[in-house]
């Protein structure tokens, strides 16, 4: 094995990479987001899309939504570096459970004339996205769906004038009567 | 409306955090004090039950606390003021969440209404040191404190510990609210940190050790976190399996160095024998240890034909570094009770008399040996002769780090837990010093010694004259090689014997050092004179500085090159130039 002069084993791993996303249960309390973000840069771990919010207001319960991707060891270290923090409840791997639903809002400005308007309102239609707002010269428009259907709209919107897109991340709901 | 000011629990932030000391068992305390912790010292002035050591230097603070912590089995407590206090403490927080030591750390902050102005000696203490402890917090409301120190309390010494923080401002500290005492409710629901083993784990781990031919036992700091009863059960272990065991660097002590089924210690300076077994083993039961990068050499070819079988209280360290086959969570005491149970019921001792001869073919290597000297006191032989000076005495072992760190290691026995002090996971040059300071504090009348090196122990000197102070009489073993040693050890291997900076140069005289504290400067040369300067050492009933000069080149094997196997172990014998350069192919041309 050659390696340079170094004081640690140099290792290459080469398991694939999966795209996980995880729903952490957390006590709402100040400093709780810094500390799972914090977790994820310090540990190098990647964090594809991030959404936060009190859930049970009550009970200061919040949700956060990652979506990470990583090998299927360095996947289920992140679950067990989640999970041992002080305010985190529980963390659900909603991939691996294989029946969650995964959906993202985007707003998307598009800006043109003529047939690339009507082009952009025609796709609009068939990805059932909404014009929440119009000028003579532009739309916004308002799409929900998975990560993937949101990525198609915004490619196909580029070539016909694509100004800005405001999107919400990922947030994931396991299917059927119980909840988590 | 009731009269508050007679409700005993009615009192300030401050008077709190000394009575939720108590309540803890707190005897004694490290700390700075520093503008924004004024009025917890005004408390600690009123009162005698909380005995507060005053140190030279925060981080000397948290290193006392951690030794404290280590040689007692109880949390050790620092006190720091804000700003330059508590980022001062950021190196023995991080020393402490690596080796898994309860510290509770309590930090005076500016203000609540300045909080966020840049105000004097103001700094985001809860942001810098979220990354290195377990847990932390910034208390706003006098009326939360109570909970919080509760809590701060429970976090650190229960699940794998480790050290927290609890930043409190000074209004805080000033405001009255009311108390209470210890109670379940201040943790936080999500906090249950798994202590019992799973049933059906235990029984795939007994009948993997049952089925063992050629099993090892590898264990590690957490047999020492979990206590007594965790030391107990895992010697029983041995006994009724009749299995070898070697250890960490911080699992030293939990099995008898004296035990005859003891390999050594393993890793890249473990000796040959506990390396090969745990290299040639079918069945590896680890113990409260985490895999670590020293540990394990060559990831993929670690251990390559075994199963294992992996206790830990934290989730987390479970396929972290390694895949096991059988991971069992919870604390190694109910773990390894239930396993002895089992064992006990349905498994009778297997015969592993050839996997004996085996390792007595490699213990025959003889791997820890040195050639000795008449002229140069040898640092092995220093801990040796120092180690046969103590035997039989009450004495606790603190170091720093280097070379003299890991012949502390190998040559220095330990019979029980809590004897051995060393910065494992960080490797903090400058730990030794006040780890010891806190260790003394613990246990006045017993005999407490720093294996130091010339450059470590530079690092935190100043904490000498904490020592002188409280009458510790604590013995600074300094290893005198005039280098930093383990430093120059990797630059003739890797770095073309190019010893850039790692020369000793302008040493103070430790002995002119030590009077200058007021302390007792000792300095020895000569073999033939070391047993006598090591008894008089042990004699003097003051703080000792032991300029102990020894062989200025030696190095320290056996070794494990980086990106090599535990069979591929550098041996002293083959340590020549040629057999280290073909050890270390791949690294720079070599001496
Ligand atoms: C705070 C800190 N800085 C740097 C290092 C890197 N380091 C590891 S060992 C060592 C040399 C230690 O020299 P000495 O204390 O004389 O011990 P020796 O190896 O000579 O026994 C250094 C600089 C460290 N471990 N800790
Ligand atoms: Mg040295």
């Amino acid at each position: 094995m050659n390696q340079p002069a170094s004081a640690y084993f140099i290792e290459e791993r080469h398991d694939p990479n999966e795209t996980h996303t995880l729903a952490v249960l957390v006590q709402n309390e100040p400093g709780v987001l810094a500390r799972v973000i914090g977790l994820f840069s310090g540990r190098g771990y990647n964090i594809e899309s991030l959404t936060v919010s009190e859930t049970e207001a009550q009970k200061h319960l919040s949700r956060i939504t990652i979506v990470t991707t990583g090998t299927p060891m360095v996947i289920a270290q992140i679950k067990h570096q989640l999970d041992r923090m002080i305010p985190v409840y529980q963390v659900v791997d909603m991939t691996q459970t294989k029946r969650s639903i995964e959906r993202e809002l985007a707003m998307v400005k598009v800006r043109g004339q003529g047939e690339h308007r009507v082009e952009a309102l025609r796709l609009a239609d068939a990805f059932r996205a909404r014009v929440i707002d119009a000028t003579t010269e532009s739309f916004v428009f308002e799409i929900t769906g998975n990560t993937d259907k949101i990525n198609q709209f915004i490619d196909l919107m580029r070539p016909l004038g694509l100004v800005e897109v405001s999107r919400t991340g990922v947030a994931a709901i396991g299917r059927g009567p119980e909840g988590m | 409306m009731s009269d508050k000011s007679h409700d005993p629990n009615q009192m300030t932030g401050a008077a709190m955090i000394v009575r939720a000391l108590i309540d803890h068992g707190v005897t004694d305390i490290f700390g700075y004090p520093g503008g924004a912790v004024l009025p917890i010292y005004d408390e600690i002035f009123q009162q005698s039950e909380v005995q507060h050591i005053l140190v030279r230097h925060e981080q000397g603070a948290g290193h006392a606390a951690e030794g404290y912590a280590r040689s007692t089995g109880k949390p050790g407590v620092a006190l720091v003021t804000s700003g330059p206090g508590a980022t001062n403490m950021v190196t023995p927080l991080t020393d402490a969440l690596m080796d898994s030591i309860p510290l509770v750390c309590i930090s005076g902050q500016v203000p609540t209404h300045l909080i966020g102005n840049d105000a004097f000696q103001e700094c985001d203490t809860v942001g810098i040191t979220r990354p290195c402890t377990k847990h932390n917090w910034l208390v706003r409301d006098v009326n939360d404190l109570a909970k919080v120190l509760h809590e701060a309390f429970y976090v650190a010494t229960t699940g794998r510990p480790g050290p927290v923080l609890v930043d409190v401002p000074k209004d805080v500290q000033f405001a009255t609210g009311t108390y209470h005492p210890p109670r379940k409710s201040d943790v936080h629901r999500s906090y249950a940190p798994r202590v019992k083993g799973d049933a059906t784990q235990i029984r795939k781990a007994v009948s993997l050790l049952a089925g063992a031919k050629r099993p090892v036992i590898y264990s590690g700091g957490g047999v020492i976190n979990s206590g007594p009863e965790a030391t107990k059960l895992l010697r029983e272990l041995v006994e009724v399996t009749g299995f070898p065991i070697t250890s960490t660097l911080m699992g030293l002590g939990a099995y008898p160095a004296s035990g005859k089924n003891w390999l050594g210690m393993l890793g890249m300076h473990g000796t040959y024998e506990a390396n090969m077994t745990m290299h040639d083993c079918d069945v590896m039961l680890c113990v409260g240890a985490r895999f670590d990068d020293r540990i394990t050499g060559r990831v993929d070819a670690f251990s390559p034909g075994s199963k294992k079988i992996h206790i830990d209280i934290d989730p987390s360290s479970i396929n972290k570094n390694i895949r096991v086959d059988v991971p069992i969570i919870g604390d190694c005491a109910n773990i390894l009770g239930d396993i002895l149970q089992v064992f006990k019921a349905e498994a009778k001792k297997p015969d592993i008399k050839s996997w004996w001869q085996q390792i007595a073919q490699w213990r025959a290597r003889n791997s820890l040996y040195y050639k000795k000297s008449n002229d140069v006191i040898l640092p092995q032989h220093a801990i040796q002769s120092l180690f046969q000076a103590t035997r039989g005495k009450d004495t606790y072992i603190t170091t720093e780090v280097g070379q003299h760190q890991m012949w502390a290691a190998q040559f220095f026995g330990f019979e029980e837990p809590h004897r051995w002090m060393t910065s494992g996971g960080l490797g903090t040059m400058g730990y030794g010093l006040p780890a010891a300071v806190g260790v003394q504090v613990a246990h006045p009348n017993s005999l407490v010694i720093d294996i130091a090196g010339d450059a470590s122990v530079q690092m935190t000197m100043q904490e000498m004259s904490t020592a002188v102070q409280y009458e510790l009489p604590i013995k600074i073993f300094i290893l005198n090689n005039q280098y930093m040693g383990m430093v120059r050890q990797w630059q003739q291997l890797l770095h073309g014997n190019r010893l850039s900076h790692s020369y000793s140069e302008a040493l103070p005289d430790f002995v002119k050092l030590a009077e200058a504290y007021g302390a007792v400067g000792l300095q020895v040369t000569k073999p033939a004179d070391l047993d006598g300067a090591i008894t008089e050492m042990i004699a003097v009933k003051r703080p000792v500085l032991f300029d102990c000069r020894v062989a200025a080149l030696e190095n320290c094997f056996p070794m494990i090159p980086s990106g090599k196997a535990h069979n591929e172990m550098l041996l002293p014998e083959q340590a020549n130039d040629e057999a280290t350069a073909k050890a270390f192919a791949g690294g720079k041309a070599l001496v």
